[in-house]
């Protein structure tokens, strides 16, 4: 066990000086391009925020069940089959037939190729699914259907938040899928979360619509208030153009008024419709409403016709220029909950950096004034390998760029308080061999290898423990079992190669002292 | 030479004693859960004014209507931890209570830290930790049962339950706040304990093949006395290293180092009292341990 080759030796060198050499490049600017990576600094070290948004579906249902209750009408109309009472109540469509049309209906919703339901083979399933009571129907998702729809709406809502968190500027988000309905975003430095948080709270469901005198609009009217709640108005279901018709969407000065505005352009069908709905309803007011709110129901004084327009509505130049932000990012096909929200300050990452690296240093102090004083050269064998220890683990955190958390750091602490133990177990080994052998090699051989399975197995538990928190824990705790977990690899490394290097060294010039450790 | 053995029975009646008396605090007071696993907005506040005593906050923030809430000092004078349970999950509660705050202090607060953790992720979290927990007790179980033999496996099991159990009576007793890092704590406790019930472990399966005719009861004594002095020098790095954290680390993270505290003194102490005893109970013999080795030529 004691005996290195020259290639090893050098080996081992080489392997050390490679890591010192990376860990140190997050001490000093090295302006060379060849080896950029440093350890990224977690969102409770650098400040930021950790959102975890939840799209809330059921609206979404509601919507498709509506339209597919028109769908089904045409559908079966174009079979001459009378289709009556259909109606959508809690997520399921309900109708009835005549009781010749029933088994049609039916296959016509089994059929692999039918045109109201569609199949997916790949789950050997469809959208809907059919439950019959006697003559009434009832018309649901079935599983994958609903896990199409969730993965759809997820898929749609993670473009809408990457766009408009694009457009606040923060340095690189992070924005990732969770499950099928949730969004993870992290955004380190970030200067104003609450202005992140209410842009991401809003769905931006922009309409316009007129305000309706009369109760007896076809298309049916809703009452809808004010944003400043001041008031309601009656504004017509029907909708003249909506948010997807915008091309651009820009805060203004008006010179005249001296009010912010936010003005817009539409494409070529808006520019159509809104010419037409102002040349038509001149003296009327068209309500802009934004989400079941009404900004501001300017009273149409000309034909619009050149597709461009502006919005004013009270607005500051922040609150201005977050809805021209809005509109030009789209509309979430979903509203979005904040169901977890981490949030650190700047100065707060600091001081846990300061902290951290305060108690780093004194527990390294420690550690190592303990080791000295209890076995003098071995200890000062096991502080060198220490130290080499922190480097090579500093070394791997920053060539995978890990996230160096503030748990994580403890992991680094706690590694250290725990890295001596595989030394401590082979030098008390080595004590009791000295004891029954005067050979000082061959006692410093068996001490090592008759050390072993107890080190390993002790190593492989801790390990143990760190691998399940990887996997269930999440943010700054995941970096607390990363360091941890690394720590066991680079203290074995760091006991077995570097340590008995240098021991080997010490022991082949002392071979004949008494009393060696 | 310690006589650890003679003290066999009288630690295990302290243990048998300290385990009852959490699991009655577990059971009766319960845990004193953090937003992690409770739901609910913690706030850190600091102030730029020391002026501001804890009690006008507190008002301030009863009036906020906010459900339960409770305002701490947080490690020194000028910072501030609140927490409470926006019950009606209100969306726009942080830049309400900004504007409150700004109201009757001036501004005068630095909004360090928030967290908010809705009901459903709160119930998720417990859940997993739990699960975390209890996954991990498991793999320990049959890793032992692997490299030992099953009546090893069960010692290092019990000490591990001891541990853990002890150190949220703890916990429960003093109504220490039990977050996410907690459960951190908590599995690294279980592999702390465990690397120190392994250690003696080895030694004893070592000197089981050694000599025949030493009764289980000695031998366990010589292999907790042979082992003791690396027992003790990494107890002592690790709690080294564990107190730095706790008195230079912040404010953070002195609940997840105070339970790893606990959990190297209770580990140690069960390794010697707990593991080696249910080795003694059990009536371990060379026999136990050449039967594995002869499956092992075979």
């Amino acid at each position: 066990m004691l005996y290195f080759s020259k290639l090893r030796i050098v080996l081992i060198i080489l392997f050390s000086l490679l890591f010192i050499l990376i860990a140190s490049s997050n001490l000093f600017k090295i302006e060379d391009s060849f080896f950029d990576k440093k350890i990224n600094l977690g969102l409770d070290l650098q400040g930021g925020s950790y959102l975890l948004l939840e799209i809330d579906n059921a609206p979404v249902i509601e919507q498709k069940l509506q339209n597919l209750t028109t769908v089904i009408r045409n559908y079966f109309k174009g079979k001459n089959i009378k289709i009556n009472n259909i109606k959508v109540n809690n997520k399921n469509i309900f109708f009835n037939v005549s009781e010749e049309d029933k088994q049609s209906v039916i296959d016509t919703f089994d059929a692999e190729d039918s045109e109201v339901n569609p199949y997916y083979p790949r789950f050997k399933s469809h959208q809907l699914v059919l439950e019959e009571a006697g003559f009434n129907f009832k018309i649901g998702f079935s599983k994958q259907g609903l896990i199409a729809l969730k993965t759809s709406s997820q898929d749609q809502a993670i473009e809408i938040v990457r766009r408009r968190i694009d457009e606040v500027g923060t340095n690189e988000p992070n924005i990732l899928k969770r499950g099928n309905n949730r969004i993870l975003v992290e955004l380190p430095g970030l200067d104003d979360p609450m202005r992140v948080k209410s842009l991401l709270g809003k769905t931006a469901n922009l309409t316009f619509r007129f305000v309706s005198k009369d109760n007896n609009d076809s298309f049916g009217v809703e009452k809808l208030k004010y944003e400043d709640n001041s008031q309601e108005a009656t504004v017509s279901k029907r909708i003249i153009i909506s948010g997807d018709n915008l091309l651009d969407a820009q805060p203004q000065m008006d010179t005249q008024t001296n009010q912010t505005i936010v003005s817009f352009s539409l494409d070529r069908v808006g520019a159509k419709r809104f010419g037409k709905a102002t040349s038509t309803g001149v003296g009327k007011q068209l309500a802009i409403v934004l989400d079941g709110m009404i900004i501001s129901a300017p009273v149409i004084r000309d034909t619009i016709a050149s597709g461009s327009g502006q919005i004013s509505g009270g607005f500051t130049f922040q609150s201005a220029t977050d809805l021209a932000l809005l509109l030009r990012s789209g509309a979430l096909p979903a509203p979005l909950n904040i169901i977890e929200e981490r949030t650190v300050g700047p100065d707060l990452g600091q001081d846990s950096i300061n902290a951290g690296m305060i108690s780093l240093s004194i527990g390294f102090l420690l550690v190592i004034i303990f080791m000295f004083v209890k076995y003098r050269i071995f200890g000062l064998i096991t502080n060198v390998t220490l130290i080499i220890n922190l480097f090579i683990l500093l070394g791997i955190l920053t060539l995978f760029e890990a996230t160096l958390t503030l748990p994580g750091i403890a992991g680094i602490i706690l590694t250290v308080g725990m890295a001596v133990d595989a030394n401590v177990l082979i030098f008390e080994r080595i004590k009791e061999e000295l004891k029954n052998e005067k050979n000082n090699i061959i006692a410093f051989d068996s001490g090592y290898t008759k050390s072993k399975t107890a080190i390993i197995d002790a190593n492989i538990t801790t390990l143990l423990a760190a691998i399940i928190l990887f996997f269930m824990g999440s943010g700054p705790v995941k970096g607390f079992s990363v360091t941890l977990g690394l720590g066991i690899f680079t203290t074995l490394f760091s006991v077995y190669f570097i340590a008995r290097l240098f021991t080997s060294i010490y022991v082949s010039r002392n071979r004949n002292k008494e009393k060696l450790i | 030479m310690i006589a650890f053995s003679k003290y066999y029975n009288h630690f295990n009646i302290f243990s048998a004693f300290l385990i009852i008396i959490s699991l009655i605090l577990l059971i009766f007071k319960g845990l004193n859960f953090g937003i992690d696993f409770k739901g609910g907005t913690l706030i850190e506040l600091r102030s730029v004014n020391s002026k501001i005593n804890v009690s006008s906050l507190r008002d301030k923030f009863s009036q906020m209507n906010l459900g339960d809430i409770s305002v701490k000092k947080f490690g020194n004078d000028i910072d501030y931890l609140i927490k409470f349970e926006n019950k009606d999950n209100k969306k726009n509660i942080i830049e309400e209570i900004k504007v409150s705050l700004d109201e009757s202090f001036g501004k005068d607060f630095n909004f360090r830290r928030v967290e908010s953790v809705g009901p459903k992720v709160s119930a998720e979290l417990l859940k997993s930790g739990v699960i975390a927990i209890s996954l991990s007790l498991a793999i320990m179980l049959f890793y032992i049962w692997i490299r030992f033999e099953w009546q090893f496996s069960l010692g290092a099991i019990l000490a591990l339950f001891h541990d853990v159990i002890v150190t949220l009576g703890v916990f429960s007793l003093f109504s220490l706040e039990i977050n996410l890092s907690i459960i951190a704590a908590v599995l690294t406790i279980v592999g702390y304990s465990m690397n120190d019930t392994v250690v003696i472990f080895d030694r004893v399966r070592e000197n089981l093949r050694k000599y025949s005719d030493i009764k289980i009861n000695e031998l366990t004594n010589i292999s907790i006395n042979e082992t003791l002095s690396r027992t003790i020098i990494t107890s002592a790095t690790t709690l080294l290293a564990l107190l730095a954290i706790y008195f230079f680390g912040g404010e953070i993270l002195k609940g997840f180092s105070l339970a790893m505290i606990l959990g190297v003194i209770f580990g140690t102490y069960s390794s010697i009292y707990i593991a080696n005893t249910v080795l003694v109970r059990l009536k371990v013999s060379q026999r136990t341990i050449l039967k594995e080795d002869d499956k092992l030529e075979n």
